[in-house]
């Protein structure tokens, strides 16, 4: 098939099913509980997305990503409470937690492994502090609250806020995927991979990995906008050490460098956090043994970094049928 | 085409090179050889840019001077010097197309003339295109890492400990793959500690000990000289 058309096969039956499942939601044919766990879930692929960025892509562990979410969170609910609408508000959001990945970029330039994975550590406490301490403008240690929705009618609000989230998902999936398979990519993969090899061959490594980080924190950022507006309240508590915790877990189990095994990862964890409360508190029992037995049996994660493609599946089912019949 | 006066690289207190003065002409093959520890590597690294070095280091490309001197890794592979690193550093998740492709990174031009020169030279490559870089054999992978290498159209190409772990057949089909790349105008530097293969296609040759140059002249001198033969070259 060739390139275009499977181009826009692809995108129009994604955007057909977007305003399927939008339109689902809207007559609540899909229930609330169900839309407000795939809308999470969805934050959470483009929060693990970041990160694998990054981490997976570039190879530069980083333990604060939950820092720039909360950027991104707090700017817009800053925005909006003021009357921003939440579009005009995503650009300061994106912008401010960009402009913070740009400047931790800068130290750790000179750090690798176990020392950036602690500074970047260090930086997303001191955005969980900040939080806290500017009590005025966060709300600090009690919270944000009556933060404005994507609307202010209440059945709008759900699809209009299902329609943000799912296309902001659809976006930073298709960046990051087109990202990786540029010569851009290459060269952010080359730094992963051997960096004197990389710098041998001519990539400007410290250019990339500034790059990597301002672009990494910047959809982060993107993910922590759509909560405010979602979650109509924001806990200082969401943005800490545990929360950069998470996001790496989501990345492990689904398999660094792997998009696919992300967002499955995402989706999976928090539908089976959900699913499993009827075990109580045995349920923050499930989830750590879920990690001991992947390293214990998938140490590279769901997915590896291999990608799940529908194209190569038709493909492989097209060769196996052909084998059939000349057999 | 490449003039270096007083090179030095110090690792903290230690001096691994200690002020070496050698040129590489247009179209030759130099060798620059010595044992372990004798600072080969530090030295290519140095003229990479991937290592402070004090000194200087003049590249003349079609009769432009450029001093090197605070000139950044990428940019040097721009001006045509491109380093093949010491133990073959291929990206071993990445594909050997994408192997291949990095070597171009700087380049925004068509490329498919480039992979059809490194298939020619390197046939098997072409088989393995899809294939992981860290699954080939070392040998393979000692020709990715030159086809990678070429891929960014070099002027002058140091290469540092090619035959590194290889066995003889395949250190031999390496060096007449260099001597074709050098005949195809690539000015070639080439760092060996096998310096029996190295004196035998190089013109000239730089013998460096502990950090320092002691002794050079035409390979073929070098190769029959009492020292080198006691040395290097086992009796």
């Amino acid at each position: 098939m060739k390139t275009s058309t499977r181009f826009w096969l692809l995108a129009s039956s994604i955007l057909v099913s977007l305003a399927v499942l939008t339109f689902l939601v809207h007559y609540r044919l899909i229930d609330r509980y169900l839309s407000r766990l795939l809308m999470l879930g969805a934050i959470q692929s483009i929060i693990a997305l970041s990160l694998n960025l990054i981490t997976g892509f570039t190879g530069q562990l980083s333990l604060g990503q939950a820092g720039f979410v909360g950027i991104g969170a707090y700017t817009t609910a800053i925005f909006t409470t003021q009357g921003w609408p939440f579009p005009l508000a995503l650009i300061p959001s994106v912008g401010f937690a960009a402009l913070a990945g740009f400047l931790v970029a800068w130290p750790s330039l000179r750090l690798r492994g176990d020392y950036l994975a602690i500074m970047t550590l260090g930086f997303g406490e001191i955005i969980r502090s900040l939080i806290i301490n500017l009590g005025d403008l966060t709300g600090g240690a009690s919270g944000f609250k009556d933060i404005p929705g994507f609307h202010a009618d209440g059945d709008i609000n759900r699809s209009i806020g299902f329609l943000w989230i799912f296309l902001s998902f659809i976006l930073v999936t298709v960046l990051i995927t087109n990202l990786i398979r540029s010569s851009h990519g290459r060269a952010i993969l080359s730094v992963r991979e051997d960096e004197i090899a990389a710098r041998a061959m001519g990539v400007d490594i410290r250019r990339v990995k500034i790059g990597a980080f301002a672009l990494s924190a910047a959809l982060a950022g993107w993910g922590g906008a759509l909560q405010a507006p979602f979650l109509n309240y924001l806990a200082p508590t969401s943005y800490d050490f545990l929360k950069s915790v998470d996001i790496v877990v989501i990345l492990v189990l689904g398999g660094m460098g792997s998009i696919t095994g992300t967002i499955l990862a995402a989706f999976g964890l928090t539908l089976l956090q959900e699913w499993l409360r009827f075990l109580g508190d045995y349920r923050m029992v499930i989830y750590p043994l879920l990690m001991i037995l992947m390293m214990l049996f998938r140490p590279q994660g769901l997915m590896g970094g291999r990608e799940w493609s529908l194209w190569n599946l038709i493909a492989r089912l097209g060769g196996k049928n052909r084998e059939v019949r000349h057999g | 085409m490449l003039r270096v006066t007083g090179l030095e690289v110090s690792y903290g207190s230690i001096r691994a090179v200690q002020g070496i003065d050698f040129d590489v002409r247009e179209g030759e093959i130099v060798t620059l050889i010595g044992a372990n520890g004798a600072g080969k590597t530090s030295t290519l690294h140095a003229l990479s840019g991937l290592i402070p070095s004090t000194g200087s280091v003049e590249l003349e490309i079609d009769g432009n001077r450029h001093n090197l001197r605070g000139i950044a890794p990428d940019l040097r592979v721009g001006l045509g010097l491109v380093q093949v690193p010491e133990g073959r550093r291929v990206f071993g998740n990445l594909s050997v197309r994408d192997n291949l492709l990095l070597g171009a990174y700087r380049r925004k031009d068509d490329l498919t003339k480039d992979l059809e020169n490194v298939f020619r030279l390197f046939p098997r490559l072409k088989e393995r295109l899809n294939q992981r870089s860290s699954t080939l054999s070392g040998g393979e992978q000692q020709m990715l890492a030159i086809g990678r290498a070429l891929m960014s159209r070099p002027r002058i190409l140091l290469l540092d400990e090619p035959s590194m772990g290889l066995a003889p057949l395949l250190v031999r089909e390496i060096f007449r793959i260099i001597q074709a790349i050098n005949a195809e105008g690539v000015t070639i530097l080439l760092v060996e500690q096998n310096a029996h293969m190295a004196l035998k296609i190089a013109q000239r040759a730089f013998v460096l000990e502990t950090g320092k140059i002691a002794l050079s002249g035409p390979a073929d001198e070098l190769a029959r000289s009492e020292t080198v033969k006691r040395a290097y070259l086992g009796g």
